[in-house]
């Protein structure tokens, strides 16, 4: 034993490409145009502008939640919770338009303060009770679709005043209004993980919890606010999700936590934490979103993509994790 | 005086009161006493209909929560399960349709369930992906794959030999029911008194004091897996043949339900501690709330929500008792 571990390690064999190449996001990016070039070479009417940005248009609902996710996954939690909080904010939005007679303006802001208050009440029991965020988000996951479903009673509501269609099915400077919403979302998103305090901690907080702890860091403080973020970041998507489809019902956002893990996770995001990046997302989201798209105009039917990206889900999972294994030598 | 004695004379009346606030003993009250609350309230609940009628429309979710229950005791989560008993249900309705022989068409199931377990198991154990990535993604490729396969048709014409949960032992014991019974005594006694049975506790109490012992973890999450997967398949069994029709699509969130029977039971969310028994009377108690809604005049639609208060406040209640035991 003594003597195997007195064997020189063999030096790392050195590097021929540039460092950036290597990085996750930039060969996920180079399988995103190949897979681009492959699904227009198949179907004409994939690669057109119109195509694209439809797909933009459907994409941002599941996107918006998918930014703090990111935080949440780097951090080593997890909100499953995501999906029900959307069905819960829909049904909230129409009830308190219609039912309670709110301005629809204000009974935006209410969705949003709502979505917030559920994000809120999974952090503040994972901070202060330890509850730990996979079973406390299952928790929240059955009882906030069984508010949607109760407060509803299945009934749906629909008829909303014309103007509010605007942000899910128009279009500002050629581009799809929720687009823009996302992009904007996407930047504040990408700078504060990568240039404050904030975001930097977010990885500290991952990679040992303990230790970021013992620097001072406010773990609590800085787990609360991304669970409250993830809820109201939910509840903007749901209203930008009943802008779109016009009506509210209380299944809306169901299964919803597959695709923005799955996105995260593709993106390069390790599900142990400590590893991620707001880019890696925005391309993984791309390549669900295109993966949907392509196999739909080739002809595969909705319920088989998910078959996909259940598939693609785990493989990318087993592969980041044999990868960051080989590095560490383990 | 020594200390021993002390602490011997003063736990006797104490363990009295503990074995009376067991989980298992509060979920047998509630069950009791939730009956006989709505009773008071609508006689009708107790109706000897309506009490079977629970039992043996839910017996297949209890008989699912106790391979749940050693999932996550072994520290490990399932949310695919309610998918594949979906899968199940229809492999079984399939063959049995066609022509195969009954007893062949009840052991795909159970077989169909323990490999897939088994494959997710190892993904877990041996490439060491999180379990909740892994079925998460199993439960969309079940789900996606199922809708696909069979166009959410639903299978009709069962031959009446099929129907499993029609048996009734000695012309009066319902089949599912004694199936619940039988599978719980026997889960418990395993866990109980069997070596492999206390290694589920061992790996997800202390893996590492398991590995020191000489507990393969890799192979008894393995093994937990398998286990959970024939659990499964029977459950699967106990819910194609309670109807005269197999719906070949998913039953939405049943893991929730399952996942929540067993959280109910008394498993610590932690790992490491929970019995089956608290899991079937959870599983009872939550089809009775499920019943009792309707009997006083609450919309079932609330149903998940009280489900979901249920395993908030379980949880909640769990860790901060054992903060208190760790600080005491």
């Amino acid at each position: 034993m003594s003597a195997m571990s007195e064997i020189p390690l063999p030096h790392p064999a050195k590097r021929v490409v540039p460092w950036w190449l290597l990085r996750h996001e930039t060969m996920l990016a180079v399988i995103l145009l190949i897979a681009l070039v492959v699904l227009g070479g198949l179907n004409s009417r994939f690669l057109t502008l119109d195509n694209l940005l439809n797909q933009g248009r459907l994409t941002t609902e599941v996107g918006l939640i998918a930014l703090p996710m990111t935080f949440i996954i780097i951090t080593g939690g997890i909100d499953l919770s995501v999906g029900s909080i959307v069905g819960f904010c829909a049904i909230l939005l129409g009830y308190s338009w219609k039912v309670f007679g709110f301005p629809l303006p204000l009974a935006i802001c209410f969705t949003l303060l709502a979505g917030a208050a559920a994000g809120f009440l999974n952090g503040i029991v994972i901070t202060r009770v330890k509850v730990p965020p996979l079973i406390m988000t299952i928790a929240t996951l059955a009882l906030y679709r069984g508010l949607a479903e109760g407060i509803s009673q299945a009934r749906s509501v629909r008829g909303y005043p014309e103007w509010f269609y605007f942000i899910g099915q128009e279009n500002l400077f050629g581009v799809p209004a929720q687009l823009w919403l996302l992009l904007i979302a996407i930047v504040v998103a990408a700078i504060v993980l990568d240039r404050t305090t904030f975001g930097r901690s977010l990885y500290a907080i991952g990679n040992n919890e303990t230790a970021a702890r013992f620097s001072g860091l406010p773990v609590d403080r800085v787990k609360l606010i991304i669970y409250t973020l993830s809820g109201f970041m939910a509840g903007l998507s749901a209203c930008v999700l009943v802008s779109r489809v016009t009506t509210t019902r209380s299944d809306m956002g169901m299964g919803y936590e597959l695709d923005v893990i799955a996105a995260v996770v593709l993106g390069g995001t390790s599900i142990f934490g400590g590893v991620g990046t707001i880019w890696g997302t925005v391309v993984g989201l791309a390549m669900i979103q295109l993966l949907k798209n392509g196999l739909a105009l080739t002809g595969v039917k909705g319920d088989a993509t998910i078959v996909v990206i259940g598939t693609v889900l785990i493989l990318s999972t087993l592969v980041a994790s044999s990868l960051q294994r080989r590095r560490e030598g383990v | 005086m020594t200390t021993v004695t002390l602490a011997g004379a003063e736990a006797d009346p104490r363990r009295w009161l503990k074995a009376f606030a067991s989980q298992e003993a509060l979920l047998a009250i509630a069950v009791i006493g939730l009956a006989i609350a709505v009773g008071l309230y609508n006689p009708r609940f107790l109706a000897a209909r309506n009490l079977s009628d629970v039992l043996l429309g839910n017996a297949y979710i209890a008989v699912a929560a106790v391979g749940m229950t050693m999932v996550i005791i072994s520290g490990n989560i399932d949310i695919s399960v309610g998918a594949l008993i979906g899968v199940l249900a229809t492999i079984s309705g399939t063959l049995a349709v066609n022509g195969a022989p009954i007893v062949v068409a009840w052991l795909a199931a159970l077989v169909a369930g323990i490999l897939v377990m088994a494959l997710q198991g190892i993904i877990i154990a041996y490439l060491r992906i999180p379990a909740i990535v892994v079925t998460l993604g199993m439960l969309s490729i079940l789900k996606g794959g199922l809708i696909s396969v069979t166009g959410g048709k639903w299978i009709t014409d069962l031959p009446d030999s099929f129907h499993l949960a029609d048996i009734e032992l000695f012309g009066v014991l319902p089949f599912p029911v004694v199936l619940m019974i039988l599978v719980t005594i026997l889960a418990a006694l395993w866990m109980r008194y069997s070596a492999s049975g206390r290694a589920v506790y061992a790996v997800g109490g202390n893996a590492e004091a398991a590995r020191l012992c000489g507990i393969s973890q890799p192979r008894t999450i393995v093994m937990v897996f398998a286990l959970h997967g024939m659990f499964a398949g029977a459950a699967a069994l106990l819910y194609a043949t309670q109807l005269r029709v197999i719906q070949s699509t998913v039953p939405p969130n049943l893991e929730l339900t399952i996942i929540t029977a067993s959280v109910v039971g008394g498993v610590s969310i932690l790992g490491g501690t929970g019995t089956v028994v608290g899991s079937t009377l959870a599983a009872v108690l939550i089809a009775e709330i499920a019943s009792a809604l309707v009997f006083i005049d609450v919309s079932p639609y609330w149903i998940r929500a009280v489900q979901g208060v249920l395993i908030l406040v379980t949880v909640i209640a769990d860790i901060l008792r054992r903060r208190r035991m760790a600080g005491a």
